[in-house]
């Protein structure tokens, strides 16, 4: 299939460039190249607003000169511009300093079998298709609630690509694999108060969208529930993190816990392996080879093998996430971890969302986050929040204009619950999470 | 500019074998039918990055990225095509992807063709190749050693060297090619600093439209050093950050951020055309103080945030945004304005050539007052001070932004005392301006560190205001 022969002559350009890299002095090499092509239309107010046709290429080169290590990127995927994308490589290893860590990982632990993850599902849609299938979207969100009176638009996006990594140590692979979205986004306005909310859904195959009226819908949802908001007093209160947004604050955990954060001692976490980073319950696993879904790989950015993991288990951290370099800089093993991880997932609880504001009773549901405000080196927390004031299990009103703070390594600990209203839309997977007390600060 | 444009055509047309008659062709292509604009962006982009780590250098890279956007315009419709191969085969398939976009024709007016005159703000250096390669490295282990003696309580230094050059051409409809060359430079320099088993983090950086001379000068790349180690310091001896609402005085320079994010992107022209900004419809009316006026100015000399022609051949410009507390103006790109019946301000920017244009910031910032800084502090009875900021972001239809303090200090009877640890701060845009009682005459434009996002497009910007009090703002700490 044409797939299989695009997936070849790629293989060949990594084939002849670490060969080429030979040639130039290298002792070792690794390469990753990428083709992508993708539709993305948006309409808005019932007009298209933009159709794009992307289709992108891109290649990346790092060269070892013994311990010396130097990298190169091109857009271009001539021969003579690989050519000069190795000679640069090379020229920048010259200069960098002996690295004792630096070098490819343990060939032992390359990836050696290749099951079909099943991760390649092209739409072949139509731009003409697409576009309706947008105006559906936008249209149902537009009729969904009579205080909806504007719109940014609906998307539909679908892309198809092909990776191949290979190294000088006889690793070479290439898949193609597929992600498609939708997305909706309207604005509303009572009382002069405008607000505007969105709503998507992501898949390796099209077959696993949610409807385009259902994406509309939920857009136009939550932008009417967020009408009329209002700050709230400066005071601490129970923090329940709603699902799509729960991943967030596992993602900074993941942070917390990578080598490159460890041997630069920037985490809060270090030294933590074997400790109790969160409550009993709480285990965190990893599912890399999962069929379909948006964050499976048999091997990371390196070539070493990805396999199924407990990270946490009964609140204990069991093991770092490593790539080759941050393995040797620790004096550890590799863990599979160049890139990141690859579905990770928590444990869900027994309980849904309205559930878990039972369990809370009083306190705020925060259902989007503004802002950066996380010291990686001190677990230091502090961002903008809107969300929805809770008493007695139910919402009352939605809040805006607040910050939630406290430090992440006493968060973690003081989780009370995590919600079965699991998030499937990412790399990371968690239902709502409740966090015992946090501070709020407003008006 | 016709040097500029010469220089261009060297980088990306040459080496293609393309002529200037073959763009033509296809920009005829383009602009028939339907499509009442388009336009064809060339990009030739070179860059390096060198990392130390550990004292050593760990690693560099070398990267090239190119290719050419074709884009066409039909009334409010837009068609984007793209190819990382500059070729007119590439070129033409392009053309013919994006001209669908026009195929529900709507009655729409020509944009009058006209050539724009600029003039270059910064020289066309390569950065690349202003110091050799073993003078980056030099330089880069002797920041390292000089950072290192700083402080004994120094555990960490991670220093990074950025370098770009970029060759840009774009083909407008009825016009000759306009042509740019952009340098890029960026050095950052973040410490991590211990002390009885507590760490923390400090980082300073800078950069400007020119070539790496610009860090040799002046010792500038010990200056960011002694800045990253100094608030490293600082923030080691932080008490936990007051939360709830207070007198805030901002300080200086990058905490601009503020008027990026309270009220810049609120004045994109595409926001405010759609009606989904909190400024919509509100031009003439007041928005700050009187004290306040603001600007968004593209054409300040070798400013990180500065173009000399903007990604659609606009000059740049100086463009009031807010004069004595009222609206006045808003940022355009050319669809924006041609929908709204205006004029480009020179604000259309592009990550790339694979991306479509939009109304973006330059170097935005509030003009100076007449306070003096201490003077302001002394005003305060209780307070904060935020005097270093590190990002920020807004939800531009509720106004809502937020922006994070990475060094803050308590003021308690106009004195500057107790530091206090990061802390996010929060505000309404249509606001935050009306409530500034004392503006500083100490402006001051950030170092050169910038980057925005919009629509996961990236872009280089600058920020500066003079030392501002803001009479309530919210502030995002623990200590309830």
């Amino acid at each position: 299939m044409q797939t299989e022969q695009e997936i070849n002559r790629l293989k060949t350009i990594i084939h002849d460039l670490l060969h080429e890299a030979k040639n130039q002095g290298a002792s070792s090499a690794d390469a990753g190249l990428s083709v992508d092509n993708g539709l993305s239309v948006n309409v808005r107010l019932g007009e298209v607003e933009t159709i794009e046709h992307h289709c992108s290429q891109g290649l990346g080169v790092s060269v070892y000169f013994g311990q010396k290590k130097g990298s190169a990127s091109s857009t271009d995927l001539s021969a003579k511009s690989i050519k000069e994308t190795v000679t640069a490589a090379c020229s920048i290893a010259r200069y960098a300093s002996e690295d004792s860590y630096a070098g490819l990982p343990d060939p032992a632990r390359f990836a050696t079998e290749f099951k079909d993850l099943q991760l390649y599902h092209p739409w072949n849609i139509h731009a003409d298709d697409a576009i309706d299938l947008a105006l559906n979207c936008e249209d149902t969100a537009r009729q969904y609630h009579p205080d909806i009176n504007n719109s940014e638009g609906a998307s539909v996006d679908s892309y198809s690509g092909i990776r191949v990594y290979g190294n000088s140590l006889d690793f070479l692979h290439g898949y193609a694999s597929t992600r498609h979205s939708i997305s909706c986004s309207v604005l509303g306005e009572r009382n002069g108060d405008m607000q505007r909310d969105y709503w998507y859904s992501v898949a390796r195959d099209q077959k696993n969208l949610d409807s385009v009226e259902f994406i509309g819908q939920k857009a136009a949802q939550r932008t009417v529930q967020r009408l009329g908001a209002k700050s709230l007093s400066t005071r601490k209160c129970p923090v329940l993190y709603s699902a799509e947004i729960a991943s967030g604050l596992i993602g900074s955990f993941l942070g917390a816990i990578s080598g490159g954060s460890l041997y630069r001692k920037s985490s809060f976490l270090l030294d933590s392996l074997d400790s109790k980073v969160f409550p009993d319950f709480i285990n965190l696993y990893e599912q890399p080879h999962l069929l379909g879904a948006l964050g499976s790989a048999l091997y990371d950015s390196e070539g070493v093998a990805t396999q199924a993991n407990k990270i946490v288990t009964d609140g204990i951290l069991n093991t770092y996430l490593l790539s080759s370099y941050s393995a040797r800089k620790l004096g550890m093993q590799t863990t599979g971890h160049a890139g990141g991880v690859h579905n990770l997932c928590i444990t869900a609880g027994d309980k849904n969302l309205e559930q878990l504001l039972q369990k809370m009773d009083t306190g705020l549901l925060v259902t989007e986050l503004m802002g950066q405000g996380v010291n990686p080196v001190t677990g230091d927390y502090s961002r903008g929040a809107s969300g929805f004031w809770v008493e007695q299990g139910v919402i009352q009103y939605p809040v805006q204009e607040i910050t939630i703070a406290g430090n992440l390594k006493d968060m973690f600990q003081h989780i009370l619950a995590v919600g079965n209203d699991i998030d499937y839309r990412g790399n990371i997977r968690s239902g709502s999470i409740l966090i015992e007390e946090m501070a709020i600060a407003g008006e | 500019m016709d040097n500029l444009l010469q220089l261009a055509k060297q980088a990306i047309l040459v080496p293609a074998g393309i002529q200037e008659s073959d763009i033509h062709r296809v920009m005829d292509q383009l602009i028939s039918g339907t499509v009442d604009d388009g336009d064809i962006y060339f990009q030739s982009s070179h860059s390096e990055s060198w990392i130390l780590e550990d004292g050593i250098i760990k690693e560099g890279s070398h990267n090239i990225e190119q290719g050419a956007g074709v884009r066409a315009l039909s009334g409010e419709k837009t068609g984007l095509a793209y190819s990382d191969k500059i070729e007119i085969a590439e070129l033409l398939t392009a053309t013919k992807n994006v001209k669908a976009i026009a195929r529900q024709g709507q009655n729409v007016s020509i944009a009058l063709p006209s050539k724009p005159s600029y003039s270059p703000l910064y020289r066309p250096v390569n950065p690349l190749n202003s110091i050799t390669d073993q003078e980056k490295v030099d330089f880069l282990r002797q920041l390292d050693s000089q950072t290192r003696q700083l402080d004994s309580r120094i555990e960490q230094v991670i220093i990074s060297l950025v370098g770009v050059q970029e060759h840009i051409l774009i083909a407008n409809q009825g016009s000759s090619l306009v042509g740019d060359v952009r340098p890029l430079v960026r050095l950052n320099v973040s410490v991590i600093v211990e002390e009885n088993g507590h760490r923390e983090q400090g980082s300073m950086g800078g950069g400007a439209r020119a070539d790496y001379h610009y860090f040799l000068d002046q010792d500038r790349g010990l200056s960011y050093a002694q800045e990253a180690v100094r608030q490293a310091l600082v923030n080691l001896e932080a008490a936990p950050a007051p939360a709830g609402s207070m007198t805030v005085v901002l300080g200086s320079g990058w905490p601009g951020i503020l008027l990026h994010e309270a009220i810049g992107h609120g004045l994109e022209g595409d926001f405010n055309r759609k009606g989904t900004s909190a400024f919509s419809g509100r031009m003439g009316e007041r928005v700050a103080s009187s004290l306040c006026t603001v600007v968004d100015d593209g054409t300040l000399a070798d400013r990180r945030g500065s173009l000399s022609v903007d990604d659609e051949g606009s000059a740049t410009q100086c463009t009031t945004l807010i004069e004595d507390g009222i609206l006045t103006g808003y940022m355009q790109d050319k669809l924006n304005a041609r929908l709204m019946g205006t004029q480009s301000t020179g604000n259309g920017r592009r990550e790339s050539y694979a991306c479509t244009p939009m109304p973006r910031m330059t170097n935005t910032y509030m003009l100076p007052g007449k306070s003096d800084p201490d003077e302001i502090i002394a005003s305060v009875q209780n307070g904060l001070y935020a005097k270093n900021f590190g990002g920020g972001q807004v939800d531009i239809t509720s106004g809502k932004f937020v922006f994070s303090a990475s060094e803050a200090y308590l003021i308690e009877n106009g004195k500057i005392t107790q530091p206090v640890k990061g802390a996010t701060l929060i505000g309404n845009g249509p606001d935050v301006l009306t409530r500034v009682s004392m503006v500083g005459n100490d402006l001051a434009l950030d170092s050169g560190v910038g980057t925005c996002g919009k629509e996961g497009q990236s872009v280089p910007v600058g920020v500066g205001q003079p030392t501002l009090k803001i009479d309530s703002l919210t502030v995002g700490g623990t200590n309830v």
